[in-house]
């Protein structure tokens, strides 16, 4: 329902949301331009090595516009960030944006596979726990989850590769031949990967869902919603659930900001041309301005990912919008 | 016509005995009251009426609803019962409803469970017609309103709305008014009543307040620790009182003390003008936010030695008040000032006044960091004083406190979670007492105790007046007590001072309108 008050208090919301947004980056890219290009010293003699020769330092430091004072070097970074140009890497002479842009396209979907993967699991195993409080099925779940928090991800990506890649053959056991071969073969090859990462993230996320319910099922709405004739099963679903959803959410927010950069090993594992692969490179290579960009984009998209939580808290419960 | 009979009921959970042989019935109209202090299986034996008791719990007996057992029955069938032929209301409508979901769909929630062929729309209509019958117009309480938009009196007739919007035979109501004020409680009841007068429902309504059901209820049954002592029809129950226990719920339900003499006046406590602001949230976009007038333009002196009262519904600007007058807040206009030094100095609480001032809280379990022992909890204060007494002198003067109080010394080293509710009110007293204040501030400090312990702790507070020559300030909702255990009143409401002048006065011959319709509305048990 549309109604002035509410409307025009849902506006101030969003745009208090996008000022707090703005002003994060504004803070994150000082933060790291700070750590990135004036604390540990001359970025240009950290990135060609101890042995440098001066001609060559003193080349690099004018690409890299080292020249010029401090400020106005974060106010042309920034600029070009805000105009998509990252620079040019200095390692492989092609522009940053391109080698992002070209990471990106396996990194989100593969975060977002992984993330729906793992919501599609922990959803129901969290609710089904919760009604079945201290039963066997609840037993089982929460052994489950123990386990899925404590195996680490790269050991089942080895054994799903064991299993679906060696003995059954049903996918590739690496590797990622690119968009071009159409959405489905490029989801196929992302699959297993997208399952490594999905299920330790779902054991955490079902536990969640599962205190959560458990918390809500306490109540005495609940015990309203059973007063009214309404079972269990359908106070839960009714009354419990959309309750029980902030913390979920806020949870889902922290993982996917964790599944976009931390998929690193995961990406080793199948050999995946992702972003974490990308900074891991950098590094080695001491490609400075690829990992300031890609640290930068990392921040952004944790605020954006932020933004959207705060936007379904308010889309899930009534009274933030009053508050806010 | 018997409605609903319960026979020989027993209920135990883990063998842990919670009811005994209970047998009750509730006739169509009929208004039945159960009464009893905390632990008396009150609220048990409404739960049990509507078969939503806690997992473990068995039951021997027979719950008759008309002709069927609810004992007996399928837990698909109790379903059907609920919300169709019972309607449960709760005490806390705070908390009752869901606040997710706008108060339209959760009224129309229990006609759509029921009948699944109502459509939306007619589900609609007859939510709204519900809610108009129990006073909320749809003009101005539309079914889109979220419970967060409405006030506590205004959510329970919500609550009320769900539970008869099916015209149940039978309302449970389980301390429907105990959340809230004098004056919406007296609204609320009426409605109640109504809907027994009027509707022909019975109401089985499960209340601690003797007062509230004296006048209201055909029949009282009283009970104490799962079983029912004494039941009958209300005018002779109360006029012949054959069990103690009842007589003693009565008494103490009355309870008056005797305060000492006060002293001669000399100003302790002085305010003068005293207004505090709140921001509200900007309504519009880039509008200027407004400001709330919580506290507005008070003053009062309170003598040393005098027991002050102040009394006003929730909202009144009470808490408020007391916030400022410990110095937790700065005030906008105005001066406080104890002895002649003003509470707060610059951005925080004068210190030096501070540990001339202590407050007794309301929460007996919620005012003690549980993980400390009582000596540690009560001897807390004594990090205002400049040099906080150590080694023997601090064991003698925990010692004193607990004494003070009617405790032992030896409770010094325990822990919180062995007391009961009175002894922790006194632990709290204690904690007030230890440093010797000029003033102590109860904020609500017995509204949360059965009537018995609260008798008791009003003895308590008359004693330590004549031991301590006490000063304090005395904040309730609760008009019987501050008659007793005040000698001077102040009667708020919305931020002002209405009226004050000595208790009895102000209680005999009250002056303003607000005063007259706060002690109107204030159930009182009949004199006998």
């Amino acid at each position: 329902m549309i109604c002035t008050p509410t409307f025009g208090l849902m506006i101030r919301y969003l745009l208090k949301r996008l000022l707090s947004l703005c002003i994060s980056l504004a803070v994150a890219s000082l933060v790291i331009f700070t750590v990135i290009e004036i604390a540990p010293g001359d970025p240009a003699s950290f990135m060609l090595g101890m042995n440098a020769q001066p001609e060559t330092l003193a080349a690099l430091r004018s690409e890299l516009g080292l020249d010029v004072s401090k400020p106005a070097r974060y106010l042309a970074w920034v600029g070009g960030l805000l105009q998509g140009d990252f620079g040019t890497s200095y390692t492989y002479r092609t522009p940053v944006s391109d080698m992002i842009a070209a990471r990106l396209w396996v990194s989100m979907p593969l975060a977002l596979y992984a993330l729906g993967l793992s919501t599609l699991i922990a959803f129901p195993a969290g609710i089904y726990a919760a009604a079945r409080r201290g039963k066997a099925g609840d037993v089982g779940v929460m052994g489950a989850t123990q386990l899925g928090v404590a195996v680490p991800n790269f050991w089942f990506a080895m054994i799903l590769v064991l299993i679906f890649a060696i003995n059954l053959r049903w996918f590739a056991a690496g590797g990622f031949v690119g968009w071009e071969q159409g959405v489905l073969t490029g989801l196929h090859a992302l699959t297993l990967p997208a399952i490594a990462l999905a299920l330790p993230q779902a054991a955490i996320l079902a536990r969640v869902m599962r205190s959560a319910l458990l918390d809500v099922l306490g109540e005495d709405y609940m015990r309203t919603a059973r007063a009214k004739g309404l079972t269990e099963r359908q106070a839960l679903w009714r009354h419990g659930l959309r309750n029980a959803l902030i913390p979920v959410l806020t949870i889902i927010g922290l993982q996917f900001s964790f599944l976009l950069a931390g998929s690193i090993i995961i990406e080793q594992v199948f050999y995946l041309p992702g972003l974490g692969r990308l900074v891991f490179q950098s590094i080695s290579a001491r490609d400075l301005i690829v990992v300031e960009s890609v640290v930068m984009l990392l921040v952004f998209s944790v605020i954006l990912v932020n933004f959207l939580v705060d936007l379904a808290y308010a889309a899930v419960d009534p009274r933030l919008r009053a508050r806010a | 016509m018997t409605l609903l009979s319960i026979t020989n009921l027993s209920l135990a959970i883990h063998r842990f005995d919670i009811l005994h042989d209970v047998t009750l019935s509730v006739d169509a109209g009929e208004i039945v009251a159960v009464t009893g202090e905390s632990g008396s299986g009150k609220s048990m034996t409404a739960l049990a009426a509507m078969q939503l008791l806690p997992k473990g719990t068995q039951a021997r007996g027979h719950i008759m609803l008309g002709d069927q057992d609810l004992l007996a029955l399928p837990e698909s069938e109790l379903c059907a019962i609920r919300g169709n032929d019972i309607g449960m209301v709760f005490q806390e409508p705070m908390t009752a409803l869901n606040p997710v979901q706008t108060i339209g769909h959760q009224v129309a929630e229990t006609i759509r469970i029921h009948d699944k062929t109502v459509s939306r729309q007619a589900a609609a209509k007859r939510a709204a017609e519900t809610l108009e019958r129990v006073g909320l117009p749809n003009d101005r309480f539309p079914l889109t309103r979220y419970p967060h938009e409405l006030s506590g009196g205004q959510r329970q007739r919500v609550v009320i709305a769900m539970a008869i919007a099916l015209r149940p035979r039978l309302l449970i109501a389980d301390e429907p008014t105990t959340a809230l004020d004098v004056t919406t409680q007296a609204q609320i009841l009426d409605l109640l009543k109504s809907l027994a007068r009027d509707d022909g429902m019975g109401l089985l309504m499960i209340t601690h307040d003797l007062a509230v059901v004296a006048d209201m209820a055909d029949r009282i049954i009283v009970m104490r620790k799962g079983e029912i002592v004494e039941q009958g029809q209300t005018q002779s129950l109360l006029r012949t009182m054959r069990h103690p226990y009842t007589q003693m719920l009565f008494a103490a339900s009355n309870h008056s003390v005797a305060l000492p003499k006060a002293p001669p006046p000399q100003p302790l406590l002085t305010v003068e003008n005293v207004s505090r602001d709140y921001a509200l949230p900007r309504r519009t976009l880039f509008g200027k936010p407004g400001r709330f007038r919580a506290v507005d333009n008070v003053s009062f002196t309170l003598q040393r030695g005098e027991r002050l009262g102040l009394v006003g519904e929730s909202g009144c600007g009470k808490s408020t008040l007391t916030r400022a007058l410990l110095g937790l807040e700065p005030v906008q206009s105005g001066s406080i000032t104890l002895d002649g030094t003003a509470v707060f100095s610059g951005t925080k609480p004068n210190l030096d006044v501070r540990r001339k001032m202590q407050v007794v809280f309301q929460d007996p379990f919620g005012s003690f960091n549980p993980r400390h022992r009582v000596d540690r909890l009560i001897s807390e204060p004594f990090h205002l004083l400049p040099a906080p007494p150590s080694g023997s002198a601090r064991t003698d003067a925990i010692a004193d406190a607990l004494i003070a109080v009617g405790l032992s010394p030896d409770d010094a080293t325990k822990y919180i979670h062995e007391f009961s509710g009175g002894q922790r009110q006194r632990i709290a007293i204690a904690r007030a007492l230890i440093i010797r204040p000029d003033l102590i501030l109860f904020d609500e400090a017995v509204s949360a105790l059965d009537v018995s312990v609260r008798a008791q702790i009003l003895d308590l507070l008359a004693e330590l007046c004549s031991a301590y020559d006490l000063t304090y300030l005395f904040i309730s909702h609760d008009l019987t007590v501050v008659r007793t255990i005040t000698d001077r009143v102040l009667v708020m409401k919305s931020g002002q001072i209405v009226e004050q002048g000595a208790t009895a006065e102000v209680f005999d011959q009250p002056q303003h309108p607000y005063t007259q319709k706060l002690l109107a509305a204030a159930p009182r048990l009949p004199d006998l």
